[in-house]
């Protein structure tokens, strides 16, 4: 170590302004601040509330990109994708359709109401066990749209093409675009390709965009849950990112599962015919179960309670998450959806998923309670109880 | 699941919680502290609190590895990542780790090539497939850790491989709890016992803490009901006015620890004069630095180091929650300034940190909590 560690040390200037920024806009830290020490027995416990209202008003703030570069902490879905999206995006082309934020835009056009939604593929690796590139390309979309209670139409393919890549990949990636497409009912109706120099892309990147026509006169959306309602999952979760990332072949961890990709368009069909006055439904792509839940209890201002023990996992995806120290509950699906149901329909939902051979695993995971408002709480196996955040970071980077 | 679920069964939680109950002194309150972050997030993880005692509390101590590097060492890390041909590898927690400038997130944003690895073997890996490169793992943890590390030194000697180094900042554990124990705020009535560091020391560093500090120790696995054992077994001591190390981790710690993992950390390294930790400033003898014999596979002498030393922001109260002597919401900071996706203290970063982890498993008060899930 050099003589240099026992001279005047630097001042870490990025946290002292964030110290004064957040005094700025919440005035009561300082008071606390000085509070602190004095408190005893009971008067702690009405600080703690006030932290945690403190901390409520903070989360209220309205989001800010402070990074000055872009890291890969925006890509994951957590916290950082959604303050990207709302403070810069969002921002930029505020409209109403777009501020819904839901996986596609509402929109009428003459008498026809349509879905449209977009969505880009970089999974690494390109092939993976129980899917591909190209077939989750088409899932995604097609999910996208059947979520959102529509019926899916066309959809659109964009590659972005590396030089070097070899044809016959493309050639493979193409055929289970197409044969996915069939599956799904949809027709790939146009296109555009891209080539970048070797060494600008990773092999093969898939844009696609879909449109799908709402039939059904639902109105799916996070904010009509309510306290009493009933929680669904289609199946188990956490399938599609264990296997991708095994799949890399960076852990010496070998277990028998394959992605769950498929198309959601008959199950979340049949799930509406039998359950018309379903609130919501989100297929649980990045940031899992856990995040789509955190937008329910935030939109809705109620709070779900999750059922650990309740929660379908399969056992090789719940032991490698306890050796990577992963949960579940944020690791990607995309073949899964949770659903939202009115308490009196969950019987009726369950049966209907149950029905669908994707469905097999469908589970009731949890309800909407009152209070606290914004919240997800988790009742562990053990019996204790947690609060289920947001992610933040990014445990499983390029899954989709 | 084989070998989880036993140990996460909530009809002995319940059995060991009546017990727990059974042995509190009415009108005392007890104190304990989990030294290991693992231990602090395995509490929130399950939520075991909620088996305790209102009269009992937990509190978090140093154990986290992360949370313990000073941000001077950070941007070190980040001057070396910085270097021609440099490619640095390192654990996923520290990608987040805020140093004086900035995280190896926004390092690799702005262009160094910064890796995460599950493991210091897949450095080497790497430092095989890119022999033009210059590799260098940033090592981190306790003893827990400095056995694998050492294993890769070497490694990486042994195959001559000249383009792999360490950035070595391994600490040890016993002048940490020496530093708690010595704090003036200190009101412990005993320890929860790393578990993994002591597979590798054993449990006799530990005597000198019952014996001259009058404080009992129980080391402690990581499944919930290995916690709650542990403090069944403290508060059984306490109430037989007993004051003794006791290994509840006998199903992996061996009273003696492992000879052969110490063997090699000695073989490679050896204590530095003296090390800066996050928050309890300058320890002695309190972390290792690489052997001369290796001195080839140590980033330290390879590169210039520029030795920044950065204050910890005059707001953050990390070496006081690392102590135990603030809650993590006394901080002034928690949940404003300080939150997991800004992170200004360390015990934020990690999921491990006593922050992080009770901003994310604990945020809300208890009663609230019970009444919501109440079935």
């Amino acid at each position: 170590m050099s003589t240099s560690d026992l001279g005047m040390p630097r001042q870490a200037t990025w946290a002292e302004e964030a110290v004064r920024e957040a005094e700025a806009e919440s005035p009561h830290t300082r008071a606390e601040g000085l509070l602190a020490g004095s408190s005893i027995g009971r008067e702690h416990k009405t600080r703690e509330q006030q932290v945690l209202e403190r901390i409520d008003r903070a989360r209220a703030r309205k989001p800010r990109v402070k990074e000055p570069r872009i890291t890969l902490a925006h890509g994951a879905g957590g916290k950082a994708t959604h303050n990207l999206i709302d403070a810069i995006f969002l921002e930029a082309f505020r409209n109403p359709e777009l501020e819904r934020m839901s996986d596609a835009a509402a929109l009428t056009v003459g008498d026809t109401r349509l879905a449209f939604t977009t969505d880009s593929y970089v999974v690494s690796p390109l092939f993976f066990p129980g899917g591909d590139i190209g077939e989750l390309a088409v899932n995604g979309t097609v999910n996208d749209l059947a979520v959102s209670g529509a019926r899916p139409l066309v959809i659109s393919a964009g590659f972005i093409l590396e030089e070097g890549f070899p044809t016959d990949d493309l050639r493979r990636i193409v055929a289970s675009m197409a044969s996915a497409a069939a599956a799904a009912g949809v027709r790939i109706v146009t296109g555009d390709t891209k080539v970048v120099q070797r060494g600008k892309g990773d092999g093969c990147y898939i844009n696609t965009a879909g449109i799908g026509v709402r039939e059904r006169p639902v109105e799916l959306d996070a904010a009509n849950a309510r306290p009493g309602d009933a929680i669904l999952v289609s199946g188990p979760i956490g399938d599609h990112g264990i296997t991708v990332m095994l799949a890399r072949g960076e852990l010496d961890i070998a277990a028998d599962i394959v992605s769950d990709t498929a198309p959601l368009h008959e199950i979340s069909a049949a799930l509406l015919d039998a359950v018309p006055d379903t609130r919501l439904l989100r297929d649980a792509t990045r940031g899992g179960v856990a995040t789509i839940l955190n937008e329910v209890a935030v939109v809705s201002r109620a709070a779900v309670v999750l059922d650990e023990a309740a929660v379908p996992v399969r056992p090789e995806v719940q032991g490698a998450c306890e050796l990577l120290g992963i949960d579940p509950l944020y690791v990607a699906c995309e073949g899964r959806f949770v659903a939202v149901v009115p308490a009196r329909d969950a019987e009726a939902a369950l049966t209907a998923l149950h029905r669908h051979p994707l469905g097999e695993g469908a589970a009731v995971v949890g309800r909407v309670v009152e209070d606290p408002p914004g919240l997800v709480l988790l009742k562990t196996t053990f019996g204790g109880t947690r609060i289920v955040d947001m992610l933040v970071g990014d445990p499983l980077p390029r899954i989709c | 699941m084989r070998f989880v679920d036993e140990f996460r069964d909530a009809e002995k939680a319940r059995v060991l919680s009546a017990r727990i109950a059974a042995l509190c002194e009415p009108g005392r309150h007890y104190k304990f502290m989990e030294v290991c972050g693992g231990h602090t997030h395995t509490i929130y993880k399950h939520g075991l609190e909620d088996y305790l005692p209102e009269t009992v509390s937990l509190v978090h101590g140093p154990g986290c590895p992360v949370c313990v590097i000073p941000m001077g060492r950070l941007d070190d890390a980040i001057a070396i990542a910085e270097q021609p041909d440099v490619i640095m590898t390192t654990f996923g927690d520290m990608m987040r780790v805020p140093g004086g400038r900035g995280s190896f997130y926004d390092a690799n944003a702005a262009g160094a090539d910064i890796r995460m690895v599950y493991s210091p073997l897949d450095s080497l890996k790497i430092a095989r497939a890119n022999p033009d490169k210059r590799v260098v793992f940033m090592a981190i943890g306790f003893e827990t850790t400095a056995p694998s590390t050492a294993m890769t030194v070497l490694r990486a000697a042994a195959e001559k491989l000249d383009n792999f180094s360490i950035f070595c900042n391994h600490v040890t554990i016993i002048p940490a709890i020496k530093a708690i124990l010595d704090s003036p705020d200190l009101r412990l009535d005993g320890f929860i016992g790393p578990g993994h560091v002591s597979t590798v020391i054993g449990c006799r560093p530990y005597e000198f803490i019952a014996r001259e500090h009058g404080k009992p120790l129980v080391c402690a696995g990581f499944e919930p009901l290995d916690i709650l054992q542990s403090v069944f077994m403290l508060m059984t001591q306490l109430a037989q006015r007993r004051c003794e190390v006791e290994n509840q981790y006998a199903r992996v710690v061996p009273w003696h620890g492992n000879p052969k993992a110490l063997r090699v950390i000695g073989q490679t390294m050896a204590l530095r004069p003296y090390f800066e930790w996050r928050g309890l400033g300058f320890i002695a003898q309190s972390a290792l630095q690489v052997r001369d014999e290796y001195a080839a596979h140590d980033a330290e002498r390879i590169f210039s180091v520029p030795g920044v030393r950065v204050a910890d922001p005059k707001a953050c109260q990390c070496g006081e929650v690392l102590k135990g002597v603030l809650k993590p919401w006394e901080c002034k900071v928690f949940g404003t300034a300080c939150t997991p996706e800004t992170p200004i203290g360390t015990c934020m970063v990690s999921s491990e940190g006593a922050c992080a982890a009770y901003y994310n498993f604990g945020r809300f008060t208890r009663d609230r909590v019970k009444e919501a899930t109440r079935s």
